[in-house]
């Protein structure tokens, strides 16, 4: 699970970025701007003389906030909407579908891109952004598996008992719908990461100075051809953090799957 | 095929990992800068294409790799592929004969998905290569509030994902005789 390796890496250097920041990320000594990797500066610097290394760190932890941030909050929503959409069904299944279909018609980062410009750049709207982007998917597993366990025999049974819908919810339907959810979880991380680094790219999420990984390559694209190496780390960073839960996502699906344990 | 090869498997892992304009970036460095083979932006001739082109192309096809992979693993663990190598078919055949064409609806639905995605969703890889698309075309619409511009774009990009879909099913008849259309 070397998924899970590289997820606990990320967040222990998120977690330490302060501590083990070799320079301030947002002070830069415009003498040394644009220097390639060195002894003094192991990722080299910037445009404007900032180490790159520390930026990287310190936007570990920016990355990781909206990470944390989006998942919960969709996690929260699509789960909500989930299971009134799989336990109730009838019209309220019809109408949460139905918005979850439009909202999964939207192509790639439209959806994200729309909130963005309804509500504006910055931090916070990235974060409320990715989180409306995920509670479709989450919703839609939820309901799914909301779905197939409310026929089993144990819920009849618990409803002979004269347990109320809530408690049954709480108390069976959730804890056994755990493992998709956790699946999701992972995997979603990986995609609020993606997003909302393409649209701190674009100028659109978080605005400079702040190190985010997405608008430290929009910078660089400028001087791509003097000093690559802006480019080259805070895109690595993205590709192997996404990685990490890419792996662990899968990882967890496999471990998880009762239909692959024979 | 990536069920027997960890190499592919990886490699299509780290290809959906990839965010696309930091593929596109690299790309413009490595073939622009450094080799100078290919134009880094702009459009008009054929050579202005293949770099973008590329790009897009290798982050649909980690995509459409994975579902390949998922769906030769269901497809291989059939009786009736058990039946075909019993009988000593060689291993080529089996995969490509017996094993992919009932593989393919699920890849054919992927492959239908993507091409709808990056239709109107190849604003990253647009703005990399500063190409004037109709993704780009959205988000500026969408920012400078023009909405009639928004509208005709995106009735444009969903008709022809309406095509695109479309021809996939008409594709699924192809691959699997028992879907038939009346």
């Amino acid at each position: 699970m070397s998924g899970g390796v590289i997820v606990m890496l990320f967040v222990a250097l998120a977690a330490l970025a302060p501590a083990l920041a070799p320079y301030a990320p947002l002070r830069g000594q415009l003498s040394e701007r644009l220097q390639e990797p060195s002894a003094a500066h192991w990722f080299g610097t910037d445009e404007l003389g900032r180490d790159v290394l520390s930026r990287v760190l310190y936007g570990a932890r920016i990355s990781l906030q909206i990470q944390v941030a989006a998942v919960g909050l969709a996690l929260v929503l699509g789960t909500a909407l989930g299971v009134v959409a799989g336990y109730i069904g009838r019209w309220p299944d019809m109408l949460i579908m139905r918005v979850v279909d439009i909202m999964m018609a939207f192509p790639g980062i439209f959806l994200a891109l729309a909130i963005i410009a309804a509500l504006g750049t910055g931090l916070g709207n990235v974060i409320l952004a990715s989180a409306i982007f995920l509670v479709p998917q989450f919703a839609r597993v939820v309901r799914g598996s909301v779905l197939t366990l409310k026929e089993k025999e144990f819920v009849e049974a618990a409803r002979a008992l004269g347990e109320d819908d809530v408690t049954i919810v709480m108390r069976y339907l959730l804890p056994n719908s755990l493992a998709p959810i956790i699946v999701q979880t992972s995997l979603r991380m990986a995609t609020v990461l993606l997003t909302a680094s393409g649209l701190s790219f674009l100028g659109l999420g978080v605005q400079p100075p702040s190190p985010e990984w997405g608008a430290m390559l929009s910078n660089a694209r400028a001087y791509m051809i003097t000093a690559p190496h802006v480019a080259t780390m805070p895109g690595l960073a993205i590709m192997l953090v996404v990685l990490g839960f890419n792996l662990l996502g899968d990882g967890l699906r496999d471990a998880l799957d009762p239909r692959l344990r024979e | 095929m990536s069920v027997s090869c960890p190499g592919a498997l990886l490699g299509s892992l780290v290809g959906i990992s990839l965010p696309i304009f930091w593929l596109g970036l690299l790309a413009v460095l490595i073939f622009s800068v450094k080799l100078r083979w290919l134009p880094a932006g702009g459009s008009g001739t054929f050579a202005h294409l293949i770099l973008p082109a590329l790009v897009l192309g290798a982050a649909s096809s980690a995509v459409i790799a994975r579902t390949t992979r998922a769906s030769m693993l269901e497809v291989l663990r059939q009786d009736y592929v058990r039946t075909a190598r019993a009988k000593g078919v060689s291993d080529r055949l089996v995969v490509y004969r017996h094993a992919l064409g009932n593989a393919m609806i699920p890849i054919l639905t992927v492959f239908g998905l993507e091409f709808g995605y990056n239709l109107g969703g190849a604003v990253l890889t647009e703005t990399v290569f500063s190409l004037p698309g109709v993704g780009r075309l959205i988000v500026e619409g969408i920012f400078a509030r023009d909405y009639p511009v928004v509208q005709g774009a995106l009735l444009v990009v969903a008709t022809t994902f309406v095509l695109v879909n479309l021809l996939t099913d008409i594709a699924y008849a192809f691959f699997d005789p028992r879907i038939r259309y009346d």
